[in-house]
């Protein structure tokens, strides 16, 4: 049966994939609406690949079922394939071949005839600012050109769905951000993406849900805003001119927080349910005993908190600060 | 499209894409061009003083049925290593993710090799005229001989795809080259007449396919050595018919055995 009204681009149960003893998936359920953008949210080995590989039907389930664009990745891998590009880990476009040749192999490939399949190469060459690259072996291409060309290949056959597993890994700070700009246009134009990112930034600035994933494990789900929730609310953050005041600063903190005070070099975090109150009265007290200060304030949890919190592991970020920029 | 013509016009696009990799890395046709002349060269040139052909003549003209026969039992590492780069690349997810049967990615390369196998022959036979090697019999037996190579490509091209889902690098499809497919050529008719080798050597030699491969084609083109002992053991005495049977032995057992071990190793 082939629904293609139901609004679930993605309906995957009790997904279980095992490799030897470990259990790369284990018991994965995920919903994914049409038009929507879903990011896998994970630190390396949480099984997010595997996730992909099972729902773009490149490997089996040991159990659990999936339905991808309406059909079953069991009984109909065919039309699923059909229906999906796939953008995987490391960009696996084929370095010896022309960008051209590339995109327009992919056409043939779709049986939608030589020509078509030609003009349509030259199509997405020019969506992806890559015309001047045309015939350009891909092996001489930059690091971002090979990932929009592997994007572009996904695209031929203008899926439904894509998957896009770790997209922007390996990127310089700007060719991750056109990127972005490129993945945002086709959410534009209704195209459904579930994506796989270590990445924070980039669930957070892409995805409407985030579905965090651990050892196989999903263990969080929601928007990016739900998610900074269940890291806690407020926090007072404290930052001391001199080291020798953190003792006293995080003895003070504690007074007028909720939880136990944090320290890190000069740094004192705690969490905070008074809001500005609290540290109206944080301040006040510290004043009183004349303790020089950096910074005071109070902080939103981030991703990152959250991440934290729940993976108990700090997530991977950027080492640049360009990309927020 | 019917799915007969799909599989068609999907091998022949994969094909295509194979023979632009082998145009666009011509190091990686070593094997297929540069050895095989360097062997001949080596063997008749350093040993040729050396080994005197059964029943007499040129050794040079004796040599040539060998590396042909070598050469192409060797064809079945460029498929191999074909396999192992895309395994290794992740080209292989691109196209498994793609609507097409899984299969035509094998009989894609599969065509692709069999182009490709066409290059060592011609290589071969420029190298072997060259160095004075002639055909002394008929146009058509020759003919023949050229075919019975063409035949026995395509058998050795299942024997690679089979390496490829026994291993997954291209390291270790050129490690069992050495260590297996090496000494198979070796102990055969290929650089000396079987006759010179001991015991349980001779045995082997005789019934290697390489040997008959070997022995047919000096037949074919009337060259030393081709003479056909016809009281003999089948293998010797019956070199084409032998070296036929061993073809379409290897494609009825290799090709179907490949195709299933392959979609096996790939499946994880």
């Amino acid at each position: 049966m082939n629904d293609s009204t139901t609004p679930l681009a993605i309906e995957a149960y009790g997904l279980v994939k095992r490799y030897g003893p470990k259990a790369a998936l284990d018991g994965v359920d995920l919903d994914v609406a049409r038009g929507s953008v879903c990011a896998l949210l994970g630190p390396n080995g949480a099984g997010k690949t595997t996730a992909v590989r099972v729902l773009t039907t490149l490997t089996e389930p040991d159990a659990g079922t999936a339905r991808v664009a309406g059909h079953d990745i069991a009984t109909d891998p065919l039309e699923v394939r059909r229906s999906i590009g796939l953008a995987a880990q490391d960009a696996t476009v084929d370095g010896l071949l022309t960008g051209h040749e590339n995109l327009a192999m992919i056409g043939e490939l779709h049986h939608m005839g030589r020509k078509r399949a030609l003009t349509r190469a030259d199509e997405l060459l020019a969506q992806f600012s890559l015309t001047d690259a045309r015939d350009k072996l891909a092996k001489d291409y930059s690091g971002g050109m090979r990932r929009r060309l592997d994007l572009a290949a996904t695209l031929v056959a203008t899926p439904e769905l894509l998957f896009l597993d770790e997209p922007t890994t390996g990127l310089d700070p700007r060719a991750r951000n056109d990127l972005w700009d490129v993945l945002e246009s086709l959410v534009d134009e209704g195209v459904t993406i579930l994506l796989t990112t270590q990445y924070l930034e980039e669930a957070d600035r892409l995805a409407d849900d985030i579905v965090v994933v651990d050892h196989g494990h999903v263990i969080a789900r929601g928007d990016a805003r739900s998610l900074k929730r269940q890291a806690g609310g407020d926090h007072l953050h404290v930052i001391c001119a001199r080291r020798e005041d953190v003792e006293a600063v995080a003895a003070i903190v504690g007074r007028f927080a909720s939880g136990r005070p944090s320290t890190d070099d000069r740094a004192v975090t705690a969490p905070a349910e008074g809001g500005v109150q609290a540290i109206a009265q944080l301040a006040q007290a510290l004043a009183e005993e004349d303790i020089e200060l950096e910074d005071l304030g109070l902080r939103q949890p981030t991703l990152d908190d959250a991440f934290l919190t729940l993976t108990g592991a700090p997530a991977e970020s950027f080492d640049d600060e360009e990309v927020a920029a | 499209m019917s799915s007969a013509q799909a599989f068609a016009t999907d091998t022949w696009v994969i094909a295509r894409r194979g023979i632009k990799h082998i145009r666009r890395q011509p190091e990686a046709l070593s094997d297929a061009t540069i050895q095989p002349i360097i062997f001949v060269l080596l063997f008749s040139y350093v040993f040729g003083g050396a080994i005197s052909v059964p029943g007499g003549g040129s050794y040079k003209e004796f040599l040539m049925g060998g590396i042909f026969a070598q050469t192409i039992v060797f064809g079945c590492f460029g498929v191999a290593m074909a396999l192992a780069y895309d395994r290794t690349n992740g080209a292989i997810d691109r196209f498994h993710s793609l609507p097409i049967a899984r299969s035509t990615f094998l009989s894609g390369h599969s065509v692709a090799n069999l182009i490709r196998s066409i290059i060592p022959i011609v290589f071969m036979t420029a190298t072997g005229l060259a160095i004075g090697w002639r055909v002394h019999s008929s146009f058509l037996d020759a003919l023949a001989g050229y075919g019975l190579m063409f035949v026995f490509s395509f058998a050795v091209i299942w024997i690679g795809v089979m390496l490829a889902s026994l291993v997954s690098t291209p390291e270790a499809v050129q490690g069992i080259a050495f260590v297996v497919i090496f000494p198979i050529t070796f102990i055969a008719s290929t650089f000396v007449p079987t006759s010179t080798l001991p015991g349980v050597l001779k045995t082997i030699a005789e019934w290697n396919p390489t040997s008959a491969l070997a022995n047919s084609l000096r037949h074919q083109f009337g060259n030393p050595g081709g003479a056909i002992p016809h009281d003999a053991i089948f293998p010797l005495a019956h070199p084409f018919a032998y070296t036929l049977i061993w073809a379409v032995a290897i494609v009825l057992v290799c090709a179907p055995l490949s195709v299933v071990l392959y979609q096996r190793s790939i499946k994880s």
